[in-house]
């Protein structure tokens, strides 16, 4: 029987197993939207914009490890989702877009809502495909899935112009897929994996340096039993959190730019690196020409131009982090003994002095101001034994979640790492809990990035996606006014977001349930009482309008010569006020 | 330090575009790019020529390698191998240069492959300074149109399989 090319794309996305699909219509999708409004099998959540649609998919596939759908129009519809297709490609995140394009006849002609899409997808897709032919189109989507979730994961576009939605084809789903340029590497090379161990025996002062890749890879019992069978210590990437258990005495948390103290020390001082599933950013190495000065470096990852690409490698391993784990700890199974304890009883000594030294700290006043990492802090002890997803968006609340949302296990851990997508947080919460109906999904924001895809609070409403936002609200743009405390004398250009608006009001403008803290002793019952309420939740949490993030590496410093603390002259400038004082008002005016 | 990059390449639309949108995205350095179909026709041959440290090197050989669309890439210089460009080279040529402009086109065994009464256009093949050199001699004649088709090349049989080839054909 022929099916049109819209069943087609729908029985296609059934032998997917995709149930769920955000998306967003427009003139040349109709067909297709039209089909799926009669149909029971794959649900549409209707978004409010499509850089909603596709932040809702990377959440979805980054809590599922499966891939997220999304479905837009074409091209504003396209041009809308570019910004979500360039975060998951930054970050490494499965997802087949699919967009609308105007008949094929029409195509090169500047028709109504015509946009290049496979243009403009192409530096921000890991591959993308213009069906001209109904008769590929099955083919075409079985491809598109396929690359999206092997080797390195990545966004895949499926632009669809409306006249091949609308003919009829024979419908026939390959169960194979074979692309002669396309082969990736699954399995390590056994010498370089023997050499590894090797390397991993002698270390007297060896660090785990992991990251999403490990993630995806589904790899965090391996990376356990290598910790734990080799006693090092683990230091997570900003994406790789919740890989290894974040109150594990073998965990650092987090290193980079905000990482701990401890973390960013051993990597620096290590004598090997071992790193998996991770990319040596910039955020991370720091400045490249002094970082590890003394350690050899292990690198796996399934993607061979992360390797050498930044730093020099010693020891080089091309394959899924899954596989390459397993082979490893079944040499060091046989291999390890006392001895590596003893050898490094002096490096673990260390970094306990380290620990103790500098821990993350900050004060809480009883009646002061409420400082952002205690509404952190005790939202993930509220949390913690629900076992949420947390979604951050971009800045200062995010390192904080990082520092102290101490997370236990992966796919729970949705923020935007590569791209720094202000906006991500929410609408990716929503793909989560679109995904997983009873969990709990929290979303920690910021004043000003919550602000950046608000319009989808009408999508969880509607769609009953009950994801409960904390807003950490502190007036500004956090991260840049700590940078221009820090760097530019002070001056708050276009850092200062004033008090609007009324997250409360809004909450209840779009029908959710909006809360206020209004001091820090009611931190914990109105918490208590967004967390037990069924519906989107804001919480609005006026925060100290002056906290700074630390520990700091400075963009280009390096990776031991962290900030600690607010210098003396800010520390002085700042003592005492809780609000924007008239002075910071000016500053802002006349900067 | 110069490098000749080759490409086996899906035949498809939009593959040029991948390639050269890697080279500018990633800020590589592209001195020529030749593209043609293969025997195959499946596949198209690319030829590209580039400069960079050792590291840059290899990150632009893994990162053609992973364009989905890329089949094959060879680093030539990691091999011995031979190339070759081709010019067409318009040159004004008034009564006393026409002589003379026939002269240079022997010595560097080019072509004459069209003629106007005021003008010879000339091909010629050769390693980039073969080029350069016979471009130099024209250029006081006055060149009118001058194109290049930048490099094409191919890995050398290896030496030793060459000499064992020809002990063979000795003793047959």
């Amino acid at each position: 029987m022929k099916l049109t090319g819209a069943e087609i794309f729908i029985e296609c996305l059934k032998r997917e197993g995709v149930k769920t699909v955000f998306a967003l219509p427009g003139g040349v999708v109709l067909k297709i939207f039209d089909t799926l409004h009669q149909q029971k099998d794959v649900e549409v959540i209707l978004t409010r914009h499509e850089q909603g649609a596709g932040h809702m998919a990377e959440g979805y596939a980054k809590a599922t490890g499966k891939a997220g759908v999304c479905l837009v129009t074409s091209g504003p519809g396209m041009t809308n989702v570019i910004t979500a297709l360039a975060d998951a490609y930054m970050d490494s995140v499965p997802l087949v877009c699919f967009s609308g394009q105007v008949p094929t006849n029409l195509i090169g002609n500047d028709a109504f809502q015509e946009a290049d899409n496979v243009g403009l997808s192409r530096p921000c897709t890991k591959y993308n495909f213009l069906v001209k032919d109904v008769n590929d189109l099955a083919g075409t989507i079985k491809e598109a899935f396929y690359i999206a979730t092997t080797g390195r994961p990545g966004p895949v576009l499926v632009d669809i112009p409306k006249d091949v939605s609308m003919a009829k084809a024979e419908f026939t789903y390959p169960n194979a897929v074979s692309i002669r340029g396309y082969n990736p590497t699954y399995d390590g090379n056994k010498w370089q994996i023997k050499q590894a161990a090797e390397a991993i025996m002698k270390a007297k002062k060896p660090i785990l340096y992991v990251g999403g890749g490990v993630v995806f890879s589904g790899a965090s019992q391996e990376l356990l039993e290598l910790a734990e069978m080799t006693q090092i210590p683990v230091d997570m990437t900003l994406m790789g959190l919740g890989v290894f258990p974040g109150e594990h005495p073998l965990s650092m948390g987090m290193l980079g730019m905000h990482g701990t103290y401890q973390a960013n020390m051993a990597m620096h001082y290590s004598d090997l690196v071992i790193a998996i599933g991770a990319r040596f950013d910039d955020r991370v190495t720091g400045k490249v020409s002094e970082f590890c000065p003394h350690a050899k470096v292990i690198h796996v990852d399934i993607d061979p131009t992360s390797i050498r690409k930044n730093i020099h490698v010693d020891i080089p391993i091309v394959g899924d982090c899954k596989t390459v784990l397993r082979e490893l700890n079944q040499i060091l199974r046989a291999t390890v003994n006392g001895e590596q304890k003893d050898l490094r009883k002096p490096w673990w000594d260390q970094i306990r002095e380290w620990q103790q030294a500098h821990p993350l700290t900050y004060q809480q006043e009883k009646d002061g101001p409420i400082k952002p990492q205690q509404v952190v802090k005790r939202l993930y002890e509220l949390t913690k034994d629900r076992d949420p997803i947390v979604a951050t968006d971009v800045g200062q609340h995010q390192m904080w979640a990082a520092q102290y949302f101490k997370l236990a296990k992966p796919n729970r851990w949705l923020t935007s790492g590569g791209l720094g997508t202000m906006g991500f947080g929410f609408p990716a919460a929503m793909g989560a809990q679109a995904a997983f109906r009873d969990r709990l999904v929290l979303c920690i924001a910021g004043d000003g990035s919550v602000q950046m895809n608000m319009q989808e609070m009408a999508t969880a409403v509607v769609s009953k996606l009950p994801v409960k936002i904390i807003i950490l609200n502190n007036g500004f743009h956090g991260m840049v006014r700590q940078w221009q405390d820090l760097f530019y004398e002070g001056r708050y250009a276009s850092s200062y977001l004033d008090t609007t608006p009324d997250f409360v009001k809004l909450a209840e403008a779009y029908g959710a349930v909006g809360l206020r803290v209004k001091k820090v002793g009611d931190l914990d019952a109105v918490l208590k009482e967004a967390l037990a309420t069924d519906k989107p939740v804001i919480v609005d949490v006026p925060t100290y309008p002056y906290e700074n993030c630390y520990p700091m590496i400075p963009a280009g410093g390096c990776n031991h010569e962290m900030i600690l603390e607010d210098p003396p002259e800010l520390k002085k400038k700042q003592s005492g006020s809780t609000k924007v004082t008239p002075e910071d008002k000016d500053t802002v005016l006349t900067a | 330090m110069e490098h000749i990059i080759s490409v086996t390449v899906e035949n498809k639309f939009g593959v040029l575009s991948r390639v050269a949108g890697l080279f500018s995205g990633r800020g590589f350095n592209i001195e020529s790019l030749s593209v043609a179909p293969t025997l195959d026709p499946s596949m198209s041959q690319m030829t590209i020529v580039t400069s960079g440290d050792e590291r840059i090197i290899e990150q632009i050989v893994k990162q053609l390698n992973k364009l989905i669309d890329v089949i094959k890439v060879v680093d030539l210089n990691e091999t011995e191998f031979v190339s070759r460009e081709t010019a067409i080279i318009k040159v004004h040529t008034k009564d006393q240069d026409r002589a003379e402009a026939l002269r240079i086109v022997d010595i560097f065994r080019a072509n004459v492959i069209d003629s106007t009464p005021t003008t010879y256009t000339i091909e010629v093949s050769g390693d980039p300074k073969k080029i350069e050199a016979i471009i130099n001699l024209l250029q006081p004649l006055g060149i009118k149109d001058l194109v290049r088709t930048g490099r094409v090349a191919v890995a050398r049989e290896p030496v030793r399989s060459a000499a064992v080839q020809a002990k063979k054909v000795v003793r047959e």
